[in-house]
């Protein structure tokens, strides 16, 4: 069935299809049509839930937890100041192996205060443990959220599905939203092998002396490194039955590119549109579009750059005192496998600074002009 | 290794029991000697039962129950973070209705810590959307696990190590039973270990009720009061003669019932010599601690008295 | 009586014998709590009323009742002498550990 609904109601769809069984979420814009539109499919019936009205975010992450442990499919929704509050639990969520879905919209970190996007809150939460997605589309939101339960459940490790602020969270687009029969197909109930009960009564996550704590996150690690291969597994059966791959990047036209951009998010899709506007000026550009961040996908991105002359990576966000965060990560994904390849970080659009076909056009063409990056952080669009 | 079994002359006397024989909680703890925190746990057990799920949050029985693999109880527990206990157990509470078990009972077990300061808004928020949790406060009155330092559970004129005895304490205690009785829920509770029957009949008083169920027990410290183990049960019958800590339930925070109206009022001061947290305290400081424990007992005797 | 639990301690070779959620799988009953006392409690079982009070107040469950009084476990009891203050005939005393 077609529809066309903003992001954040894909999410809610997502929630909804995948039969999410214990809602626990706070409101705060931009991630606030998540839960109302939950809170009516509950209210309907259409959802079979407990939707628990939590008085803060760190609450929600707590009790999506609790409702975990407890053998539930949870979901919950943030953006920005809420999924930074919950930072604690983000860290108690993946060492607890409790599989939580979380969508989180992308949203600038305030002082001063802003609702607008760019990509902080969630990157710097890139060492929790969590799985994490960064859409283009709101049909790709939603068709995420359904495989980030699968992909979660399979290896009790929470994901967060992240969207853009307005751009995509608010933006209306046709989402092909699948038969919940088919769905169900896809996605089983879950059925964790471990869970508290007091038929079987134990206690989680005691106090972990040296002794025994190295090996637990180990455990996590191993299992995290398991997933790139189950998100190609799933990838291809959701494929097969829904006729749409999401898998870790997207490759447009990089083959042959002389000049690959990297990218996620929505700039991600305006990228493919300059990549097409470079096209024609004769410029042979390619756009690789990271979807998943977290584990970040070393194989494809070695091999996707493997041909490439020049990489621009176009980061919307920064970790203060390095440089862009994709760009560091490309960078090390490459070390030891090719020294020669110049790579150049550009950061742009923070704060919700609008970025438009003409921006990576220009980023291009300053790669193109240089052999190498002359600086770390080449900055585009500051007013200097 | 036990101790020498009875002689036969002895008479043959049915012992009996005021609690249930069966034990959930075992020996092996990591309890100090003498806690006042392990009998409360002990007797509210008895009274829940095993279909019973707790959620505790950083305190002393985050220890007590043994690290890792180890658990010294035969209910299921959920070690979960500092401030989350009502949010988590409301959480614990969902999922297991969801997934078909509607009978376990939920607890959040915390320390004053966790209750009074860090834990109050997620508790606050569980009370208001009254969610179907028994929360249970064990009240040693000062942040005992991280070494003694002051909450807002810790009395007037009481040491901490952040409450050094030229800087002791000079806020009273934080009165959570009348923030919790101002969010109406069914039912709560004042307890102590000292009165263990009267703690064992709420216990499972509350267990029944369905909403938000607060206990607030009253659970002495030997080691952060520094005081003799082998009193910690006197302090507990003490704290209730002398009215500092009254026995009482309050349901939908309007009906107070008066548990225990001591028949003769026991002057404070006995009780705080016998704390080495209070040893430096004068006559002025305890004439008004004395006067606050009358005040408060007026006005819970006109509140039970107004029924 | 009912069986008594028992615990061991427990060892784990290797990562793949660690559980994946950091859970419990032993009980504590392995630890001998009994090591950490300097006074122990014997109970005057001629005085003893076996009004079950001391068993009622033991933080670490480590009075059982056996044929109808009161049995300390030496294995668990740590002094504490909350069992000998409690005792209304005061028939239990707190004497030196033995070495």
């Amino acid at each position: 069935m077609k529809k066309v609904i903003m992001g954040n109601h894909a999410l809610s769809w997502g929630a909804q299809l995948g039969r999410a069984q214990v809602i626990a979420a706070y409101p705060i814009t931009p991630q606030t049509q998540v839960v109302e539109l939950l809170s009516e499919m509950c209210a309907s019936g259409a959802l079979d839930a407990k939707f628990i009205k939590v008085e803060s975010e760190h609450s929600a992450m707590a009790a999506c937890i609790g409702a975990s442990l407890a053998g539930a499919r949870t979901f919950t929704a943030t953006s920005a100041q809420g999924l930074t509050l919950m930072h604690e639990l983000l860290h108690w969520a993946s060492g607890g192996r409790n599989p939580v879905v979380m969508g989180n919209i992308n949203r600038a970190m305030a002082p001063g205060w802003s609702i607008w996007t760019d990509q902080n809150d969630s990157l710097s939460q890139r060492d929790t443990g969590w799985i994490q997605f960064y859409c283009s589309s709101n049909q790709e939101v939603l068709d995420t959220v359904i495989q980030a339960f699968r992909v979660s459940e399979a290896l009790l490790i929470p994901s967060m599905v992240i969207l853009d602020a307005f751009a995509l969270s608010h933006t209306y687009e046709v989402v092909d939203i699948p038969d919940q029969d088919k769905v169900d197909s896809y996605l089983p109930p879950f059925n964790p092998p471990l869970r508290l009960t007091p038929s079987d009564p134990h206690a989680f996550g005691g106090l972990t002396s040296p002794e025994h704590y190295f090996e637990l996150r180990y455990k996590l690690q191993k299992d995290m490194e398991k997933v790139p291969a189950l998100i190609e597994e799933t990838g291809r059966e959701y494929e097969r039955m829904f006729g749409r791959y999401l898998g870790q990047v997207e490759d447009y036209r990089c083959e042959d590119a002389d000049i690959i951009l990297i990218s996620s998010g929505t700039a991600g899709y305006t990228a493919r549109v300059a990549v097409d506007e470079l096209r024609q000026e004769g410029i042979k550009a390619g756009n690789l579009r990271i979807k998943v961040f977290r584990p970040f996908p070393f194989e494809k991105v070695r091999q996707i750059l493997a041909r490439a002359k020049k990489v621009a990576v176009v980061d919307r966000n920064i970790s203060y005192g390095h440089h862009g965060i994709f760009f560091q990560e490309v960078k090390s994904a490459l070390y030891g496998y090719d020294h020669n390849l110049p790579i150049f970080g550009f950061i742009t659009g923070l704060g919700g600074r609008d970025v438009t076909p003409a921006t990576f056009r220009e980023i291009a063409h300053h790669a193109l002009a240089e052999d190498k990056a002359a600086e770390d952080i080449i900055w585009v669009g500051v007013k200097r | 290794m036990k101790s020498e079994a009875p002689l036969k002359e002895k008479k043959e006397k049915k012992m009996k029991l005021s609690l249930p024989a069966e034990e959930l909680m075992h020996s092996g703890n990591l309890a100090c000697q003498g806690c006042g925190a392990g009998l409360a746990m002990r007797y509210v057990l008895k009274a829940l039962g095993q279909k019973t799920a707790l959620c505790i949050p950083a305190c002393c029985w985050s220890v007590i129950d043994g690290p890792f693999p180890y658990s010294t109880l035969d209910v299921p527990i959920f070690h979960c973070a500092f401030e989350t206990a009502a949010a988590s157990a409301a959480g614990l509470k969902a999922g297991l209705e969801m997934v078909g078990d509607t009978e376990t009972t939920v607890v959040a077990w915390a320390g004053d810590g966790g209750t009074f300061d860090i834990g109050i808004q997620a508790l606050s928020g569980a009370a208001e959307r009254n969610d179907d949790i028994l929360y249970i406060c064990y009240d040693n009155e000062a942040y005992m696990n991280t070494g003694i330092q002051r909450s807002s559970a810790t009395p007037y004129g009481a040491w901490t190590t952040t409450t050094p005895v030229k800087h002791f304490k000079n806020r009273p205690k934080k009165d959570i039973d009348a923030i919790m009785a101002a969010h109406r829920i069914p039912y709560q509770a004042t307890a102590s270990i000292g009165y263990p029957e009267d703690l064992y009949k709420k216990a499972k008083k509350a267990k029944d009720v369905k909403g938000t169920r607060f206990l607030h027990i009253y659970a002495p410290c030997p080691t952060g009061w520094k005081a003799r183990p082998e009193d910690t049960v006197k302090f507990a019958r003490m704290v209730v003669q002398n009215c500092i800590f009254p026995l009482y339930e309050v349901e939908f925070g309007e009906k107070y019932t008066l548990n225990i109206k001591p028949r003769e009022k026991k002057p404070v001061d006995e009780y705080l010599r016998l704390q080495g947290r209070f040893h430096h305290l004068k006559e002025d400081h305890i004439k008004i601690m004395q006067e606050e424990v009358d005040r408060a007992w007026e006005r819970l005797l006109r509140r039970a008295e107004a029924q | 009586m009912k069986q008594k639990k028992k615990g061991e301690k427990i060892i784990f070779e290797t990562e793949k014998d660690v559980p994946l959620m950091p859970m419990s799988v032993g009980s504590m009953l392995f630890n001998k709590t009994g090591a950490w006392r300097n006074i122990r409690p014997e109970i005057n079982l001629a005085e003893c009323i076996q009004c079950g009070i001391c068993w009622k107040f033991c933080p670490d469950v480590a009075i059982a009742i056996e044929n109808e009084f009161p049995v300390i476990d030496y294995d668990y009891c740590k002094g504490c002498g909350i069992c000998a203050e409690e005792c209304p005939t005061k028939c239990i005393a707190m004497v030196e550990e033995r070495k």
